[in-house]
């Protein structure tokens, strides 16, 4: 396509000079010319022509040294000079292509040969300048890329930080760039003194990967601190996941629901590699195996949420990881592997140490530090309830304050309801409204947590806390757990709050009945002083939570109060 | 033997100039002028090198304007000044003067057949 360009001709020849531009004007093109080199260097900064023809023997500055000059001038951009020269001689050849000469053209001059030179070098230069168009244009797309995903980076650790990633029982690695090769990692303080932690790791890279992590853990988040069952959390999050993601993408996921004071530990994995409880006592190590479709990929109707309960004891540690740790490959294109990772935790002496040698191993085989895989330890350390305090009370943010402070409310929970509904969370947020106690808002939880589960289990569904007095009897209770309330047809759990206040003081009574037949409170209190087993724990701490604990002779009905006086 | 001009070259440079024709035979004529004296003082000096050059440039000149011979004589000046045999110089600048003289007369009849006199 030939096109007008404009053309700068140097040459101290009147007659050559004035034949030249004649012929190049001629052929379509704007031209300007010069008598010598300096002039030629002078008109080029000033004009900035797209192409020029220079003659080799010229005064004042000859074309070997303006070429150089405007060559320099030109900087990144291609300005091809074609010399106008009949040398015949290598030497002075040589001097034009060093000097920066693209072509040359011999006099006498013939118009065809000229303009097919000159259309040959544009093309050159509209090369050399797309070249450079789009050079500029993928480093800028690169900055660009690399400042969202620092933007997006900052605005997701702060939503992956509202947890509780720095505990001190919580040791992970994950690298700064975890999130783009879609690794996530969440932990947060639940009600009731327990734990959730969610390792994820999303098919694919990049920003798709990022975004999914995001409402993935904001629903984590907030659904935790406002008191959901693990159970919930898990669908909620499946079902959001599936609603936004495109087919191809998913989240494999171990869900962690630990409580460490009721001693059970519940375990959903959905596409990731085995993790493992190790114990403290005997060092016994029990897979944490996948037994579900990732998230995101089932329908809500058809996703089973189903978990996994295993007794856990303080001193067991929690292992998670992502499979690029056992995808991982060194520089001879051998996979780490299942059997290097099992190796190292047969070789462990110390648990304390575990993390630590996984991390050597991983470095030894690898000679670096690889950037693609997620580790994490939980440790069962501490004394019951001496976690951090959870971050319920931020929750909602902004909310308006209920006055006055009297009334009363009841949930009756029936059958169907107490199958599949879990009416604490909802309490929780009329819990939240009472501003004085605020502050205690995880103790009533704990303890309307406790009260609730001793209704539906003693109460409705009358099963014996005494068989869960070792491991096998723990799952087999949880099983009997799930089948009579499968089964169940009648019954009911209703829970009274009434808010009563005077000036500064006042109290909240909740009053927990259900259906059942009524227990001997006094005498379970006894025995639970000096039971042993798993889980025994109840009765007890609801009296030393709580400011007022009583009841009705028959048992079934329990009442307890916390009291409020001034400046709360 | 090249002949003192070649016409297809004026066609052509007619063709290209148009109307601008004369004036480029004049400037041409003008300009040979000084590239004979440049010439003629790179001989005297016995300096080779500039000898050279200028027999080149006017060579160049000369193909352009299809002065064929003028162009052929240049050439071989161009030639000796680089085996520096300068002592072939003086009779070929003899023969170069005279060969510009026929030049210069069909030149200005060609100039004249187009515009008259400048």
């Amino acid at each position: 396509m030939p096109r007008r360009l404009s053309i700068l001709i140097a040459e101290d020849g009147a007659a050559d000079r004035m034949l030249l531009a004649a012929i190049v004007r001629r052929q379509g093109h704007h031209v300007v010319t010069a008598a010598n080199g300096a002039e030629a260097v002078e008109l080029f900064e000033r004009e900035r022509p797209q192409l020029v023809l220079m003659d080799a023997l010229m005064p004042v500055m000859d074309g070997f040294e303006a070429a150089q000059q405007i060559k320099q001038l030109a900087g990144n951009e291609l300005v091809p000079i074609i010399f106008l020269t009949s040398l015949t001689e290598n030497e002075a050849l040589v001097r034009c292509l060093e000097a920066g000469g693209d072509d040359f053209i011999a006099k006498p001059y013939n118009p065809i040969i000229l303009e097919a030179k000159i259309q040959a070098m544009h093309r050159l230069r509209r090369l050399q300048a797309t070249v450079l168009e789009q050079r500029d244009l993928i480093g800028r797309r690169n900055q660009q890329l690399l400042d969202e995903q620092r933007a997006a980076k900052a605005i997701f650790d702060k939503v992956a930080h509202a947890g509780c990633l720095n505990a001190p029982n919580i040791r992970y690695r994950q690298s700064p760039r975890a999130l783009f090769n879609g690794d996530l990692l969440l932990a947060a303080q639940a009600p009731a003194g327990r734990m959730f932690v969610l390792l994820g790791d999303f098919t694919g890279h990049g920003l798709p990967a990022a975004i999914g992590a995001m409402p993935l853990a904001e629903t984590f988040y907030g659904m935790t601190a406002k008191g959901y069952s693990s159970n919930q959390i898990l669908r909620d999050i499946n079902a959001k996941l599936k609603l936004i993601l495109p087919v191809e993408m998913f989240c494999c996921a171990t869900f962690l629901d630990i409580n460490l004071e009721q001693g059970i530990l519940r375990v959903w994995n959905g596409g990731l590699p085995d993790g493992y409880l190790i114990k403290a006592v005997d060092g016994a190590r029990l897979p944490l195996r996948s037994r579900h479709l990732p998230l995101g990929v089932r329908e809500a109707t058809s996703f089973d949420d189903t978990f996994e309960t295993l007794p856990l004891a303080p001193g067991d540690r929690l292992l998670l990881l992502s499979d690029g740790l056992l995808e991982s490959c060194n520089a001879d294109d051998q996979l780490f592997g299942e059997q290097r990772l099992l190796a190292v935790l047969e070789s462990n002496s110390d648990p304390a140490t575990l993390f630590d040698d996984i991390q050597e191993a991983l470095h030894d085989f690898h000679g670096q530090i690889l950037d693609d895989l997620s580790l994490v330890e939980v440790s069962m350390i501490g004394e019951p309830g001496a976690v951090a305090p959870h971050p319920l009370h931020v929750y909602p943010l902004g909310s308006r304050e209920l006055r006055p402070r009297d009334w009363s409310t009841c949930f009756e929970l029936r059958p169907g309801s107490l199958r599949s509904a879990d009416p604490l969370p909802m309490a929780m947020q009329l819990l939240l409204q009472i501003s004085p106690l605020r502050y205690r808002v995880g103790t009533i939880f704990t303890v309307l947590t406790e009260l609730y589960a001793n209704a539906v289990e003693h109460g409705v569904l009358l099963l014996d806390s005494s068989i869960k007095s070792d491991a096998e009897g723990f799952a087999s209770y949880y099983r009997e757990r799930q089948r009579r309330l499968d089964a169940l047809d009648e019954g009911f759990v209703s829970i009274e709050f009434t808010v009563r206040s005077e000036g500064a003081k006042g109290y909240l009574r909740i009053a927990v009945r259900d259906s059942g037949p009524g227990f001997d409170v006094q005498r379970a209190l006894n025995q639970q002083y000096c039971s042993e087993y798993l889980g025994g724990r109840g009765l007890r701490m609801i009296r030393q939570l709580s400011e007022r604990f009583y009841w009705q002779p028959d048992g079934k009905v329990l009442n307890v109060e916390f009291h409020w006086s001034g400046h709360a | 033997m090249a002949e003192h001009l070649d016409t297809s070259v004026l066609v052509t440079l007619q063709e290209v100039m148009e109307a601008e024709y004369p004036v480029l035979l004049d400037t041409f004529l003008v300009d040979s002028e000084e590239r004979l004296r440049l010439l003629q003082a790179a001989c005297r000096s016995g300096e080779a090198e500039s000898l050279r050059q200028a027999a080149h440039s006017f060579k160049g000149s000369c193909s352009n304007m299809g002065a064929a011979l003028l162009a052929e004589l240049c050439r071989e000046m161009e030639e000796s000044a680089r085996r520096d045999q300068l002592d072939e110089a003086p009779a070929l600048i003899e023969r170069i003067e005279r060969e510009f003289a026929i030049v210069r007369i069909l030149y200005r009849a060609e100039r004249q057949r187009w515009g008259g006199p400048g």
